[in-house]
């Protein structure tokens, strides 16, 4: 059903997280799954998560093909039809929920804990996950659906800059391949390829499960044996390859019939583990992580009304993620606000920021910490985050004292060395922009 | 695989959740207070609701609650322009704020000591804001890109767009909440300070507090900030009714896109609307459009999506909740190889079945099973919490009236289904919008957008 109409000020930019957090309780099934769990009795609901190394980094030659995987996997299995599987859910008001980005396959249900309803949701998941048949009709349904979606996207500047941005930042590294693949590959998808692609990556030695909600650890431990028992053991997906660095500037420009030029700009950010992290998750919230109060809200938006909304934000990944900055401008500015988002960058490496910017980035971060995992749902993300990036137990215990013994030095020195404004692509995607 | 007979279990499941600990005040100078406690996270939920949105503008001034929320952010006689908005994120807070037809909103997130920061602020921007000209000229630049981003450079937004306005006449839900374009970039400061004047006092607002806090506490925060804000003759609304439809309207929207869409839409009767005798009809609804679109087992998905293969995605929604006489939808996206036609025509045909057939009683349990859930998963967000109590009170409607909705779907007989069917889905009141794709050959489009050179 639709969602009501509304009109925001600004779109809502959380960023990171931090409060001495949940208390996560972490095992390891006989077969290998990793658990994350917090108890949560309050409400008599449960949010389990199963989250398989099976992301689009996987694809190969063939992309589009975990992506394709993950919609399949509620299309039937061998003993279920699809609308066997909707009804099974919807009967007793669980969702379940199905996403397939770079890194990660991610398998969601929201259930009741009331038995009826529990066993028949945890049962028809438990068949999704480790039974699925991969039908021949369902599978030209959805290839279908998957060619309409990239039809949508040609649609879509923002779309179509995001993509021209991977598949130039990472040229021939996994991730400069799109989650929804191109129309190309999706064309020449079997049911076979993508039963190869299951049977290699969803086992249970690439599986995260993670559980919240009004379970005991005892159900907790039977939720994840039964989840993970229909799963073959298997390997681990390898180690994605490291991402070269870019060494020159490149600008895209792309024609398009808006009013506005989508502006994408960045270059290779950071890992998951990286060990500048915090000094750049800091940087970046004071430079343009922050909303209305970043710098490169203020440059663009409070001071010359260039733009609705401008940003800049790091995205953390197994490998590099990118650093990326996108606005939207009038076609006729968007030289105008380019050079201002530049010239922001330049002077932000250049001169750091300022303590009372650094303070005040602290406070709002660490301040913000109850906020960030104030409910079962945000708490099951960061468990996800947490086990499929093998972060520490103690991460978000930890996490406002590490944003807290960051330093203006730390910040100067992690940009300089990180981050270079001459050797950054940028995509233009517009009305007025010719190519050249 | 196990089929739940009936709904015995979930009666079971009910009492002690809905009744969430609410407590309602009214400060003598009209302002209410509404606080609902939720102590699993120290966090709190601020929201401030004024009554007042895009359905109480006319012609000429359309968008300007929205570009007032904005200027809200713009500096009191107390704080410079962008200093609250520094200040909440100081104390480890979020903060926006949103409008609609029938509202404009503001809110903050924040560790629960930090209430009494909200409150100082918004007391104070409730009645001392102050309108600079030159921040105006910039603000309407902003509110520009955002209606470039959301609407002009949206294929489906625009038909959505022009669709409200062909199926509204008279009614103010016929102008899109952002505004139109030529409105946009001709607000006076004059304007906005008429608009401020008029609506933002404490006796047309609403506050909603939810958390890990005590109703006693809050009660004396409002009175120390809000309970010494004048009050204001707030001028009563008019009615503003959409004249009757006379018969099917059917429009047209060309845009470079690469798909097609199609919108209809019946004009319905809300909770707001609706008299005492047929209060069950929205409901009836609310149940309907569950039937047709309430997740992956319902009807659309089932049998348009899956067997007929007839759309890539198509939902349905009905408007319970709004302050005026609305429209039930239906959206979707026509399958490759399939056109806006077919898949009217099978739209059609589901609307057809409706009314002749009643819908099963494994329908109805799965409809009131799906909302009992959500009404508990709803509980998991105390943002959305506050949400709902803000919204019913400002469309002048009780906050109670979300405790019953429940109790009203779980009401709700296969036979008033069909009877709501038969009754509102006939083509005397039916607008339907197309979306024709012009293509995407990279020339700007002639834009009628309005002028770029604003200044």
């Amino acid at each position: 059903m639709f969602a009501r109409a509304f009109v925001f000020v600004f779109t809502l930019l959380s960023a990171g997280l931090s409060w001495a957090g949940p208390e996560i309780q972490h095992w390891t099934t006989d077969n290998n799954a990793r658990v994350y769990y917090v108890p949560a009795p309050e409400l008599p609901m449960v949010d389990i998560s199963v989250v398989f190394d099976a992301g689009a980094a996987r694809d190969g030659d063939m992309p589009g093909t975990a992506k394709m995987t993950a919609a399949m996997i509620d299309e039937g299995t061998e003993t279920m039809t699809a609308d066997d599987i909707a009804s099974a859910f919807a009967n007793v008001g669980a969702k379940f929920g199905a996403s397939s980005e770079r890194d990660m396959a991610v398998f969601s249900l929201r259930t009741l804990t009331e038995e009826q309803a529990f066993e028949q949701a945890l049962d028809t998941y438990t068949k999704v996950l480790s039974a699925p048949a991969f039908p021949q009709d369902a599978f030209g349904r959805i290839q279908q659906t998957l060619l309409t979606g990239l039809q949508a996207e040609n649609q879509s500047p923002q779309a179509i800059a995001t993509r021209a941005f991977y598949e130039s930042l990472y040229n021939q590294h996994p991730y400069s391949v799109m989650p929804a693949g191109n129309a190309d590959s999706v064309q020449k998808l079997k049911p076979a390829d993508l039963k190869a692609f299951y049977d290699r990556y969803y086992v249970s030695s690439n599986a995260v499960v993670v559980i919240v909600g009004a379970v005991e650890r005892k159900q907790a431990e039977q939720i994840a044996k039964q989840l993970t028992s229909g799963l073959t053991t298997g390997q681990p997906a390898e180690k994605l390859p490291e991402v070269p660095a870019l060494n020159q500037a490149q600008q895209i420009n792309k024609s398009f019939p808006s009013t506005q030029t989508t502006i994408v700009m960045g270059q290779t950010g950071m890992s998951r583990d990286d060990p500048d992290y915090f000094p750049l998750y800091v940087g970046n919230h004071i430079l343009g992580g922050s909303g209305l109060v970043s710098q490169l809200s203020d440059e663009l938006r409070e001071k010359r009304g260039l733009t609705y909304g401008v940003y800049s934000y790091f995205r953390p990944m197994q490998q590099k993620g990118p650093y990326q900055f996108a606005l939207q401008t009038r076609n006729e500015k968007a030289q105008e606000a380019l050079t201002v988002l530049q010239d922001t960058l330049k002077k932000f490496i250049t001169n750091g920021p300022t303590e009372a910017e650094l303070t005040a980035a602290k406070q709002n971060i660490t301040g913000g910490f109850a906020l960030r995992v104030d409910s079962n749902s945000k708490i099951a993300d960061y468990l996800a985050m947490i086990g499929f990036y093998d972060l520490p137990l103690d991460y978000l215990d930890n996490f406002n004292d590490k944003v807290n013994a960051v330093t203006l030095a730390d910040v100067k020195q992690a940009f300089e060395r990180r981050v270079n404004a001459d050797t950054m692509l940028t995509v233009l995607v517009g009305g007025e922009t010719e190519t050249k | 695989m196990l089929k739940l007979k009936n709904l015995a279990w979930l009666a079971l499941l009910l009492p002690g959740i809905v009744q969430a600990q609410v407590s309602e005040f009214e400060l003598e100078n009209g302002l209410k207070l509404i606080v609902k406690e939720d102590h699993r996270a120290p966090v709190v939920v601020s929201q401030v609701w004024y009554k007042v949105g895009s359905s109480y503008e006319y012609n000429g001034i359309t968008g300007i609650s929205h570009v007032l929320e904005h200027m809200m952010f713009k500096g009191t006689e107390n704080l410079e322009p962008n200093e609250f908005s520094q200040i909440i994120a100081r104390n480890g807070g979020e903060q926006n704020a949103f409008t609609g037809r029938d509202y404009t909103a503001y809110f903050q997130k924040l560790h629960k000591d930090r209430l009494e920061v909200s409150f100082k602020h918004e007391a104070d921007r409730m009645r001392n804001l102050v309108i600079e000209p030159a921040e105006l000229l910039k603000e309407r630049d902003v509110v520009a890109e955002e209606r470039r981003m959301r609407t002009e450079d949206n294929p489906q937004s625009l038909l959505r767009e022009h669709f409200n306005a062909a199926a509204f006449m008279s009614s103010p839900y016929h102008h899109p909440i952002i505004g139109w374009m030529s409105d946009i970039q001709h607000y006076e400061a004059e304007d906005l300070k008429a608009w401020y004047q008029m609506w933002y006092a404490p006796n047309n607002a609403t506050v909603v507090v939810a958390g890990d806090v005590e109703p006693k506490a809050v009660l004396d925060l409002a009175k120390k900030y809000f309970g010494p804000l004048e009050p204001e003759t707030v001028a009563e609304l008019k009615p503003r009714v959409e004249v009757p439809q006379k018969g099917l309207r059917e429009i047209k929207v060309k845009a470079p896109a690469e798909l097609p869409y199609l919108m209809m839409g019946w004009k319905v009767p809300t909770v707001t609307t609706i008299t005492e005798d047929n209060s069950w009809e929205p409901y009836a609804l609310e149940v309907l459009a569950g039937v047709l679109d309430g997740g992956n087992s319902a009807r659309f998905a089932r049998e348009l999506v899956r067997e007929q293969q007839v759309a890539t995605s198509v939902g349905a929604g009905n408007s319970l909740f709004s302050r005026l006489k609305d429209l039930f939808l239906v959206a979707g996206t026509p399958a490759n190889g399939k056109s806006v036609d077919d898949l009217q025509a099978a739209v059609r045909e589901q609307i057809e079945r409706l009314k002749q057939t009643p819908v099963t009683a494994e329908e109805l349990d799965r409809v009131k099973a799906q909302v009992v859930a959500e009404t508990v998963y709803e509980k998991d967000s105390v943002f959305y919490q506050a949400m709902q109590i803000g919204m019913l009170e400002t469309i002048g409607l009780d906050w109670m009236v979300g405790e019953q909705y429940v109790d009203n779907i779980k009401a709700v007989t296969a036979e008033q289904v069909q009877a709501v069917a038969r009754k509102y889905f006939v083509d005397d009141s039916l607008t339907i919008a197309e979306l024709v794709p012009l293509p995407l050959d990279g020339r700007r489009p002639v834009s009628n957008a309005g002028d770029a050179h604003v200044r």
